[in-house]
């Protein structure tokens, strides 16, 4: 009768406890939009219109989930060896400056190839700039935590520099590459499905979202069903069976990084090679750090991902729309609602685990 | 030993708990008469440990009543407990080991904001308590000094010092050597002179009739019996505790050594902080023969393991296998066990198994690279649960659920799922780290048979376990180790408790 977390069965897991605490979080929120003199019923709608009410609106929350779901994924792999990659945002970066590099380096190639390069080299750049905090773990014992945060000022400065100084457009003010060549870019959804004879508003949702669910299936594949997922959970359950067992932890841990960091270069995907078609500074714009918040909350399993990843896009999305309507409610109060959930679903999660426990009858009495 | 005309020192009556599902203690009564030692026998999870804790304060009971000294009481905490006039002696001790005994003695029970009057007084209690009782100990000795032995001491000290009239001990010799036992013993008769009452928690029966006066015996979170100790057998309290009948001995044909398979020479190792934990290891293991390891804890058993287990390098001296020096490469866990050296570690829960992943799932921990369990890179699910439900059926693993989570077996079901992966696989060598440490009687007899039917089979096998009891019912020949030398050899047959006892306290006697 040791005092292990509690015990729950897998739906009240995975769906009841995180529906609880978002629960709580927007009954929080509604406190503060109260406090500042708005009707929180009101705002809500407005926020779920803005997110869903629309082709437009559902094509702009899913371009925001494409993002959340690689940074989430990103975590959530890291997550199961037992490491807590916070460098989503530096890997991400770099993933940036390869996917920028391939596309007007490579330019001559057709599409066809371009993208497909790019795409790896993006991965390439997010998977070196994960191994490199790996390997210094493995072999030095220097803690992920602290070096990926150091990786992403790292990386940080480091575009500032290439951009500035290196591959920036030499006839613009801003810091940025030149505009990639038509064909080497990524296509809209709404042009994707136009000869499907599906009419979709423009929007800046592109076929990496297709790239974002093809890596859920990957993540899930490899995590649950491969040898080398095995692995890696094992290291992260208990890296003293992991030893025993025979496995190499320093190659697991080299192995696990590389593939979060490439897997947070989708972010650069979506974002660089789909929207932007340049690279620019900036452009991971925190998603990097919001992937914690979407891998905690989808318990590193690829369905919670894509579900937290779409809660997130829904609030990023109907969040600006409430702003624009609602003049008093600021972008910023949309951060703050967005941390409660974060705040409920990471760090309280215990005690919702344990209200959720009682209420089933699971569990210990006091 | 006065016959208790009064009321009787503790009374449980009607106790009842439940952990969800599980009904750990069912109506549960007990009478422990003043000034006598009172044991309690069961097997893993019959309930001794909550009942204990239900008195120690640390659950509350759905249903019952608690009576010390015939008044009815009601305990919520430890400090209710203690108030109460019980102590408790933990299996693992609660001391701060970079403190001296007097401080831990005192430890918060300081008797006020400035610690000098409480110091003094303190000082003076515990000369009185060590004089009444014969417990000699150096008051200002830093307690992670000490030995084992005196260490336990301190924390009866502890106890009495809190005023306890009561003494709940759990397992207290699972950490000490042979004579240090019979100190203990020896103590708690002294304590019961005086009046104090003591409820000793163990699974040794050789213990029970040693030093109890009663016995109660618990199955399954009842209570089955109670007796006069002096009027039963280990054998019927065995089969008590089970509900069937046990063979304590172990049967055990005359042994047919082969040749050598596993071979040390001059093995020493170092750890990081540069301590010798082994040194000029000299080991033969041969084909069909059980090598048993002698040991009180921490003596270079666990790194003996370590090193053949390929978990750490040596820092000097060679390991050969069938003759053959096994380079640098070969020294790893992956490597040998491809070489059919298996290993069942000493800490099955930290080390063996990831106790939260699926029973399957841990049948494959180290094996998951078998082209058996999948095509190519992947692993197929129906395949491992496959697998598992045949090694289930083989070494009767209960509940036989391959998907049950494995922290949610017993003691003895997950050490048998241990069993079975390392075993199944037709070892050439096996390294048995405490085979049957918190498994319940029906399945140490299993596990017994188990290696004794693997040493028929040809494995040589080296047993590491405190169980100086197991070490010489199971073993061919002995070997005892102390701070990581080996201090003498036994063929088993001539190996005596006493003596095997002075070989492990480092008493080296002459060579065999």
């Amino acid at each position: 009768m040791s005092a292990a977390p509690v015990e729950l069965p897998v739906w009240a897991d995975a769906g009841l406890v995180p529906l609880v605490s978002v629960t709580a979080a927007l009954l929080v929120a509604g406190l503060v939009v109260i406090g500042i003199g708005e009707n929180p019923l009101e705002a809500t709608a407005l926020l779920l219109r803005g997110a869903l009410g629309s082709g437009e609106a559902i094509g702009f929350t899913l371009y925001y989930a494409t993002n959340f779901i690689f940074t989430g994924l990103a975590v959530a792999v890291a997550y199961h060896a037992g490491l807590f990659n916070i460098g989503g945002e530096g890997q991400a970066t770099l993933a940036g400056i390869g996917a920028a590099l391939a596309c007007l380096w490579l330019a001559p190639l057709p599409g066809l190839l371009l993208v497909p390069l790019a795409i790896l080299a993006a991965a390439a750049g997010g998977a070196a700039w994960a191994l490199i905090p790996g390997w210094l773990q493995a072999t030095r014992g220097s803690h992920v935590v602290i070096t990926t945060i150091m990786f992403n000022f790292i990386a940080a400065t480091l575009i500032v520099y290439l951009l500035v100084e290196l591959i920036g457009n030499p006839g613009s003010m801003q810091p940025e590459t030149r505009e990639f060549a038509p064909h080497a870019v990524l296509t809209p959804m709404h042009r994707l499905l136009a000869p499907l004879g599906l009419v979709l508003p423009a929007t800046p949702l592109n076929s990496a979202f297709l790239l974002a669910l093809a890596s859920l299936c990957g993540v899930w594949l490899l995590i649950f069903r491969s040898r080398l997922g095995f692995a890696i959970r094992t290291l992260g359950a208990n890296p003293r069976a992991a030893s025993y067992a025979g496995l190499s932890v320093s190659r697991l841990t080299m192995v696990a990084m590389a593939v979060s960091g490439a897997l947070a270069g989708g972010l650069a995907v979506n974002e660089v090679m789909g929207v932007q078609h340049r690279l620019l500074l900036d452009f991971t714009a925190g998603y990097g750090f919001v992937g914690i918040a979407v891998a905690l909350m989808g318990r590193g399993h690829p369905v919670g991902v894509a579900l937290a990843a779409l809660l997130f896009g829904i609030l990023y999305q109907g969040g600006a729309e409430l702003a624009f309507d609602k003049p008093s409610i600021t972008r910023d109060m949309v951060v703050v609602i967005g941390g409660v959930i974060i705040l409920f679903a990471g760090a309280l999660d215990g005690l919702f685990r344990r209200l959720v426990a009682a209420g089933l009858g699971i569990g210990r009495a006091p | 030993m006065s016959e208790a005309a009064a009321a009787p020192a503790i009374e449980l009556i009607g106790i009842s708990k439940r952990f969800g599902p599980v009904q750990a203690n069912d109506g549960v009564s007990l009478q422990v008469a003043a000034g006598t030692v009172h044991g309690i026998v069961g097997e893993n999870g019959a309930g001794k440990s909550t009942l204990m804790s239900i008195l120690y304060g640390f659950y509350a009971a759905d249903a019952g009543t608690i009576r010390i000294a015939g008044r009815e009481v009601e305990i919520r905490s430890s400090g209710e407990a203690i108030a109460a006039g019980i102590g408790m002696v933990h299996q693992h001790f609660m001391l701060v080991e970079t403190l001296s005994v007097l401080d831990n003695i005192m430890l918060g029970v300081e008797g006020g904001a400035l610690l000098r009057g409480g110091m003094r007084r303190a000082r003076a209690e515990l000369a009185r308590l060590s004089g009444a009782y014969g417990l000699a100990i150096d008051p200002d000795a830093l307690v992670g000094e000490l030995p084992v032995g005196l260490q336990q001491r301190v924390e009866i000290l502890k106890a009495l010092y809190r005023g306890a009239d009561i003494l709940i001990l759990d397992e207290p010799t699972a950490v000490l050597t042979p004579p240090e036992a019979d100190q203990l013993f020896a103590l708690l008769r002294a304590l019961t002179a005086q009046g104090k009452t003591v409820i000793l928690i163990t699974h040794k029966l050789r213990e029970i009739m040693a030093v109890t006066d009663h016995v109660s015996v618990m199955r399954r979170g009842r209570m089955i019996a109670h007796l006069a100790t002096a009027a039963t057998s280990p054998a019927a309290l065995a089969e008590a505790m089970v509900g069937r009948r046990v063979l304590l001995r172990v049967e055990k044909p005359p042994r047919r050594p082969g040749p050598p398979v596993l071979a040390m020479q001059g093995v020493g190792l170092r750890d990081a902080r540069g301590v010798t934990r082994l040194s000029e290891i000299d080991l033969v293991l041969r084909a069909g023969e059980i090598v048993g390891v002698a040991g009180v804890a921490g003596n270079g058993q666990s790194e003996l393991l370590a090193v053949l287990a390929g978990l750490a390098q040596p820092s000097r001296g060679e390991i050969s296998l069938d003759g053959r020096v096994l380079g640098p490469a070969e020294r790893n866990p992956a490597a040998l066990r491809r070489l059919g050296v298996m290993h069942i570690p000493e800490d099955r829960q930290k080390d063996g198994l990831v106790t939260a992943f699926s029973a399957a799932e841990n049948c494959i921990l180290g094996y998951h690279d078998d082209a058996a369990f999948g095509p190519g890179p992947l692993l197929s699910p129906s395949r491992i649960r496959r697998h598992a439900r045949a090694a289930f059926a083989a070494y009767d693993v209960r509940p036989p659920d391959p998907e049950l989570k494995t922290a949610k077996f017993s003691g003895g079901n997950q050490q048998k799922i241990v069993l079975a992966r390392e075993i199944e696989r037709a070892p050439r060598v096996l390294l048995v780290g405490q085979p049957t440490r918190g498994v319940d009687i029906g399945a140490i007899e299993f596990i017994h048979r188990r290696l004794i039917a693997l040493r028929e089979a040809g494995v040589a096998i080296l047993l590491v376990s405190v169980e100086l009891d197991e070490v010489m019912a199971l073993s061919d020949r002995i070997i005892a180790l102390c701070g990581g030398r080996i201090t003498g050899e036994r063929a088993a047959a001539e190996a005596d408790e006493r003596d095997l006892g002075l070989l492990i306290a480092g008493v080296t006697g002459e060579a065999a």
